[in-house]
Formats: C-alpha cells, structure tokens, sequence
C-alpha cells in the first residue's frame, strides 16, 4: 500500500494526521504531508485506511 | 423576562433558532427535520432562512462556495446600515472572504495555526487552567462553564495578539454583545466598532512603540505583493480572533465538562487509556460541535428541490450534520472510540475553520488539566444549566460539585 495526498481538495482538517499519526504530519500551512513515501508497512495500513475514510474532503489516495 | 415569541408553528416552515427550548438542546429540532420529507426546512422569521440537517446536503453547500458565499456568515442578518457606518469595511477575513481574496487573506494566517505552530502554546494553556482550578478546587462545587471554560480561550487568544490579560471580561461582553444576543440589533451594533475600535489603538500604539512576537504586530508588518496587507486586513483578522476564537471554543470545552459530569465511565475511559484521546476529543466534537455558519445564495437556484433566490441566507447547520445516523452509526451516542468519524464540527470546503488545531488542543489541555485534578465530579442539578444557541451552542451556567 503507498498513500498520496491530493492538495488541491486537501483543507488542512488534520484529521489524517489524527487517524495516522506515522502516515501523515502537517506542512507549514497545515495541510497534509506524507511522512512515508514508499510502501506503508502492514502494521500502519488500517490506521492509513481510516485517514482515508475520515478525510472530509476526500483528499487521501490509497493505491495498492 | 417573558418570551413574547410567537410559537412555532412547524419545525420544517417556521423553525425559531432562538427559541429557548431549541436553544438549550437544538438535536431533536434537526433530527425531527431530518427524518421528514422536507429535510431541508425554511423559516420567515428573522428575514427569512434555510436550514439544511442532512450530512450530505450541509457538506455539498459547504463545498459550493461560488453559489453559497460569505458574503453573510452570522445565522441573522447584520445590522442596518453596519456596511457603510464607520468601519464598515472591516469584515473577518478569511472567514468573510470569497475568492479570489480569500486566497491570501487566508494564506496569511495558516502558518499560526498549524499544529506545529499551536503546541507552543499547550503549556501555557495547561497553566491557566490550573490556574483556575485553583481558585475553586478547595470549595467542593464550581461553575464549569462560567468559572471554567468560559476563561480559557480569551487568555490564549490574548496571549497571541499580545493584548492585556486585563482585558479579558471586556472582550467576553463585546463577543457575547456580537454572537449571543444576536436579535439585538443596537448591541451587535455597539459591540462590534468597540472591538475595532480597540484594535485600531492598538494598532497605532505599536506604529508608536513597535513590538515582536505578538500576532498584532506580525500582521501589521506582512506583505502582499511587495506591500503592506491594508489595515481592514489587521483589523478583520483581530476580529475574527475574537468574535470566532472564544465564544466557540469556550462553548466547545463547556458541553464537554457537562457531558463528562455525567459520565463517570467516559472520564474512567479516558483515565485508563492514554492513548483513547485523540478520537475522543474527535468524538466530542462531533457530538458537541458548536458552530453554526450561515452563506448568501449568490443566484436563483434550486438546492436538493427546494427553490432558493439570490440572496438568501441559508444555515450550516454542522451540529446537524454531525449527528446525522446515514453518516454516523448511533450518532447521538458518544464512542469515545468511534473509529469511523468524518466530521465537520470545524466545517467543510475553503472555510475549514483556521483556528481548528487551536480549538483541540484547548479542549484536550482543559479537560486532562480538570480530570487530573478533579477526577470525580457531578452536575449540582442538570435543570439549572443555561446554554446559548443560535450561531454557537453550548452551556453559559453549569454548576457541578466534587
């Protein structure tokens, strides 16, 4: 699994962050960053999946 | 005082926002509009409005910010005249701001409130509110909300404009003149120029006397496009720190104190669980989300059927939506743990409040500082409990012993 951010709908909730705090952090504006741009380990997919779910905005991809 | 309203006639014609029993506790009121075929409600009073309660369609208008503007944000309209008497230009940037200007006008004040940027202030946060607790822990019986959370986020909003602590019950009244007693028209009125009035001193006092470190003068000195941010910016966004900063906050943190005196298995929870307080401020603000915005329907359009007209106010009505049982399964009840949690307590869209890292780290900070210190309490007697509603709901009284 990797995740990405897609900053035009990314509002800066933080709630990835919230969810997944090892997958996502805060650039300076407090918009999402990805802190692991390679493959997710296996123990942080569920926390990544439920950044993805809790997004108001819709703005975490997960590709497999 | 009397009520002198006329009563409702129907929730889904005639809904009445200041209605005291609304007031105090507003779901069933948006549940009952909800669940009807007409979940989108309109009401005459007060100039007229809609009230969307469905997740979906709170979001959508949310995310529609060209055809639902801000142009109007307050759930009643301003009062007369307030555009073009003295300060007229000095709105709330970026909360009153449409694009394109909301751009910068919100570009400008993220980087203060990212959460790197806010966990500067957990320690002072967490000092005040020991602070207060201090001055009633020995009495056995306190006012939650008004010896409590009502304190907490003037003192940090103070803190960050670098105003004077002093000032603190003066701001409370002039916020409280602007968003609570909103059919008020003289008080609204009076209470915002004071606010910038006050600010526009400040303003000159630091041309005068130039500080650092304090938001005010951070302000003063920004750049847009090689030139200084004009002085409606520093005044608005002064504002806005107040009139968006306190009142919300502070309700925020009241509902939850409420909610914890009556739920000694929630503060047993979160006592064992350290790491359960995330989602569970989460959670609390979902259930306890206090704001209500308002848009201005730009043009004639027809909005999930219903046909609105340029220029009427429509209501987000996010503690609606955040208790809407098609997004959130049993969404009256409060999981601490609730896994599954798209709320928008702190809206949806471009107007995703800025102060929203603010707002949670006040709210855990208060309530771990009070659960350190006062694991056990009780609400004295829960009909005495007042609350304000409206644009922003949450309890004004809340006596509670230990």
């Amino acid at each position: 699994m990797k995740v990405s951010v897609d900053m035009g709908s990314c509002h800066g909730h933080q709630m990835c962050a919230i969810a997944a705090p090892e997958v996502f952090g805060s650039d300076e504006l407090g918009n999402a960053k990805v802190l692991i741009e390679g493959v997710i380990p296996a123990e942080l997919e569920g926390k990544a999946r439920r950044a993805e779910a809790n997004c108001p905005e819709r703005a975490i991809i997960i590709s497999e | 005082m009397t009520d002198t309203r006329k009563p409702v006639e129907s929730m889904l014609t005639d809904y009445d926002i200041f209605e005291p029993s609304f007031v105090a506790n507003p779901y069933p009121g948006y549940s009952e509009i909800r669940e009807s075929e007409c979940p989108i409600a309109r009401t005459e009073r007060y100039e007229g409005s809609w009230l969307p309660t469905r997740y979906e369609d709170v979001v959508a208008l949310a995310q529609e910010y060209e055809i639902f503007t801000s142009r109007g944000i307050l759930v009643m309209p301003p009062p007369p005249g307030q555009a073009e008497g003295a300060y007229g230009g000095v709105a709330a940037p970026p909360i009153t701001s449409d694009p394109p200007d909301h751009h910068w006008h919100r570009r400008l004040i993220l980087p203060v409130f990212a959460p790197q940027a806010v966990a500067k202030y957990e320690q002072s946060t967490r000092d005040l509110c020991n602070a207060l607790i201090d001055e009633f822990i020995d009495k056995g019986t306190a006012d939650a909300a008004a010896d409590y959370a009502q304190h907490i986020p003037v003192r940090v909003i103070s803190n960050m404009l670098g105003v004077p602590l002093d000032m603190e019950e003066t701001f409370t009244g002039w916020v409280r003149g602007v968003l609570e007693n909103m059919t008020d028209m003289e008080l609204r009125k009076r209470s915002r120029l004071a606010i910038i009035e006050y600010f526009l001193a400040q303003v000159e006092d630091r041309k005068k006397n130039p500080r650092e470190n304090d938001l005010i003068s951070e302000l003063m000195n920004t750049e847009v496009e090689g030139k200084k941010v004009p002085i409606e910016y520093v005044l608005g966004v002064c504002n806005l720190m107040l009139v968006a900063g306190i009142d919300t906050t502070w309700s925020a943190i009241g509902s939850v104190m409420w909610h914890m005196a009556q739920h000694p298995e929630h503060r047993k929870q979160l006592r064992e669980n350290d790491d359960l307080w995330p989602t569970a401020i989460e959670e609390l603000l979902r259930v306890y989300a206090p704001v209500t915005m308002a848009r201005i329907v730009d043009r004639d359009i027809e909005f999930q059927g219903c046909p609105m007209k340029a220029g009427d106010r429509v209501l987000m009505a996010f503690p609606a939506a955040n208790r809407d049982p098609r997004q959130f399964e049993n969404p009256d009840e409060v999981i601490l743990d609730r896994e599954h949690n798209r709320h928008v307590a702190f809206g949806s869209g471009i107007h995703r409040c800025a102060g929203s890292n603010l707002a949670r780290l006040e709210v855990r900070v208060a309530l771990q500082t009070w659960l350190a210190r006062i694991p056990e309490f009780e609400l004295v007697d829960p009909a005495t409990v007042t609350w304000a509603g409206g644009q922003v709901h949450g309890p004004r009284s809340c006596m509670v012993k230990f």
